[in-house]
């Protein structure tokens, strides 16, 4: 059997496979009946009908020719992967990691490190260029959130305040 | 109370300093939303999100609606110095090349400000007896309304229809399973009460997870034109009375699309410069496509008004039919606003503050498309996507993260970002997922009333009268759209945005 589709067939798969999760966990809560609903009926129902969609999606893409195959086109995961790790970083550079022992490190070197890291998603990157957008940046921030707006957050890491 | 005297006491809430400074940072988001490149209504409305938390509801509605009417301004701009895709931008760019970009934005700003006035009187005009309709329905009815919201905007999604659907019922789950979860934990998981995950989801799917999409899409052509001058940017009396047909045409034919769910916006402006292509030239006139003025009329004028009537459905009815709507909705959730047939009897003086709102910020925004404003907006949409890119993210973490000082939350809501992308990779967009999002637990809701009031049963909805109407007309549209024939032409519609 051949995929005539792989966009269709894969993303078919991913339904499925949520819409049987969604009806898997929905029974945890209580179904009820239709008369009276328990907060698991729609889940149940709707976790059903995604896999049924998912189903469809998967089997037209076995059945049904496609003039290139659906085939997913190739991309660059490095940008994807720069923005999401630059956010996730300015996040635990904020809030710290008190299980690990990691004290927030405060604004300054979060923008510093969120900027750098993010310019690295777009091609043609230039660190002088990157670091004098972390200092406006940084500037801007404080400017508004800690003069403007009186918003308290830490510009240094906490430690060193102390 | 009469259309005049509401009006009077919306202008009245509209007019305080606090949300007249609201009005006037979203007007300026709007602009800078609608001309940087990258950056979409959406994005900006979904960055914005956190400030529910912050704004008393009138000033929240105030600003995140100029966001989404302003930026139909910044497109024009846009459109001066950016080769489009799109035929129906096609003529402003030509008059810009041939240096006649001063009457260009001066026409389309002048066809945006007409067709936003005609929209906001028409939102003024349905939303009351909509609203008043609204209200004799029950829960039967309602649920069935709220499945042909979802059905016309997975219709009038881009891509797939099966893909679109299934897409609707995830969002749908996820919003079951996170208000689900604030009453009795998940396996341990239990969403904030608050509704932070909303904002989690809005960053991760509209901030965060469309930067990586535009950084794939190829650089369009861009030419250094020569920047409006200031000179000759009003049309003169003979132009005008040129352009005024084609500009109401287009700003009709924009309300009524503008109604429809979806792309309804986008279509309206395709829809109003092919029907100025197929009207008889005049002697002596510029074909279409190469810089004739009525081509920059129609449709900015039609994307003016589409840019209004998009708010009808949601705030009359309830039911967002676009991205930006699902993401004022849910906004607007948080910050306790009322949405639907509520706000307009329990607080109207936030109706009609907001219509008043609209008014006035079409008067800022037309004051900001003139001339010692005019050559910066064209210079702004040629900053480097490089220099951007970080702020974005910047500013999308920053948000999330002040929400709860959560670093927990803003992890997730990269983690969106990557499922996003992921998805968008297999054809499948994140604006059906979004309505259901917002919507699914108020369907659940009103699923649970009609079952109870039908006695548990589903033929319930086929027997009432109405709301076998509504529902035969969600499934006229999705087989309509279904068919071969169509789905080749719904593919063409939308090629060109």
């Amino acid at each position: 059997m051949k995929i005539k589709n792989q966009r269709d067939f894969f993303s078919g798969l991913v339904f499925m496979g949520a819409g049987a999760a969604a009806a898997w966990i929905a029974p945890t809560l209580r179904i009820g009946t239709a008369a009276r609903m328990g907060p698991g009926y729609f889940p149940l129902a709707l976790g059903i009908g995604l896999a049924v969609l998912g189903g469809v999606l998967a089997f037209n893409s076995l059945v049904f020719e496609t003039e290139d195959g659906g085939a997913v086109e190739p991309w660059s995961a490095r940008s994807l992967l720069c923005v999401a790790a630059a956010s996730a970083l300015f996040g635990v550079m904020m809030g710290g990691l008190p299980r690990f022992g990691l004290p927030p490190l405060g604004w300054v070197p979060a923008v510093y490190a969120t900027t750098l890291l993010a310019s690295l998603a777009a091609e043609g990157f230039r660190v002088k260029q990157a670091l004098l957008l972390a200092t406006a940046c940084a500037f801007a921030g404080w400017l508004v959130l800690v003069q403007l707006l009186g918003i308290a957050v830490p510009l240094w890491p906490v430690m060193a305040a102390r | 109370m009469d259309l005049a005297s509401s009006l009077a006491a919306g202008l009245n809430a509209a007019a305080t300093p606090a949300n007249l400074l609201c009005l006037f940072a979203g007007c300026l988001l709007g602009m800078l939303a609608g001309l940087l490149p990258g950056v979409r209504p959406a994005t900006a409305v979904a960055m914005l999100t956190p400030l529910a938390y912050v704004l008393p509801p009138g000033g929240l509605l105030i600003l995140l609606a100029a966001i989404a009417y302003g930026a139909a301004y910044g497109r024009a701009h846009a459109a001066l110095v950016n080769d489009p895709g799109g035929a129906s931008r096609a003529d402003s760019f030509q008059l810009a090349r041939q240096g006649r970009a001063g009457v260009a934005i001066g026409v389309a700003s002048l066809a945006i400000f007409i067709g936003a006035a005609v929209g906001t009187l028409t939102l003024a005009v349905l939303a009351a007896p909509l609203a008043e309709l609204s209200f004799q329905f029950g829960p039967t009815e309602y649920f069935s309304l709220m499945v042909l919201g979802l059905a016309g905007a997975a219709v009038l999604a881009r891509g797939s229809l099966l893909k679109a659907l299934a897409m609707t019922v995830l969002g749908l789950l996820l919003g079951v399973f996170a208000a689900a979860s604030r009453a009795r934990p998940i396996f341990g998981l239990q969403a904030p009460a608050d509704g932070a995950l909303f904002v989690v989801l809005a960053v991760g799917l509209y901030g965060l997870g469309t930067i990586p999409h535009f950084l794939a899409l190829p650089a369009r052509p861009r030419e250094a034109l020569p920047v409006a001058n200031g000179r000759s940017l009003l049309p003169g009396g003979k132009d005008f009375r040129h352009v005024l047909p084609p500009l109401l045409r287009g700003s009709l034919l924009g309300c009524a699309l503008g109604l429809l769910p979806g792309g309804g916006r986008l279509l309206g402006a395709y829809a109003a410069w092919a029907l100025e292509k197929s009207t008889a030239l005049r002697a002596g006139e510029v074909p279409f496509g190469k810089g004739n003025s009525r081509g920059v009329a129609a449709p900015a004028a039609a994307d003016g008004a589409g840019s209004q009537t998009m708010f009808v459905p949601l705030l009359a009815l309830g039911v967002p039919t676009s991205a930006v709507a699902a993401l004022l909705m849910g906004a607007l959730v948080i910050g306790h606003v009322p949405v639907g047939p509520q706000m307009m009897s329990g607080s109207p003086q936030l109706f009609w503050g907001l219509i008043a709102s609209m008014w006035i910020g079409n008067v800022m925004l037309g004051a900001m498309s003139l001339p010692p404003l005019a050559p910066l907006w064209t210079r702004l949409h040629g900053a480097p996507y490089r220099l951007l890119l970080p702020v974005l993210v910047l500013l999308c973490s920053l948000g999330v993260y002040l929400v709860h000082r959560d670093a927990a939350e803003v992890a997730l809501a990269a983690g969106v970002a990557v499922c996003a992308c992921l998805f968008a990779q297999l054809g499948c967009e994140p604006m059906p997922l979004l309505l259901g999002f917002v919507l699914g637990p108020a369907m659940e809701e009103s699923l649970r009333g009609a079952m109870s009031l039908g006695g548990g049963d589903w033929g319930t909805f086929a027997t009432r009268p109405i709301s076998a109407g509504l529902l035969s007309a969600a499934l006229l549209l999705v087989v309509f759209v279904a068919m071969p024939a169509v789905k080749l032409r719904r593919e063409d519609a939308f090629a060109p945005e």
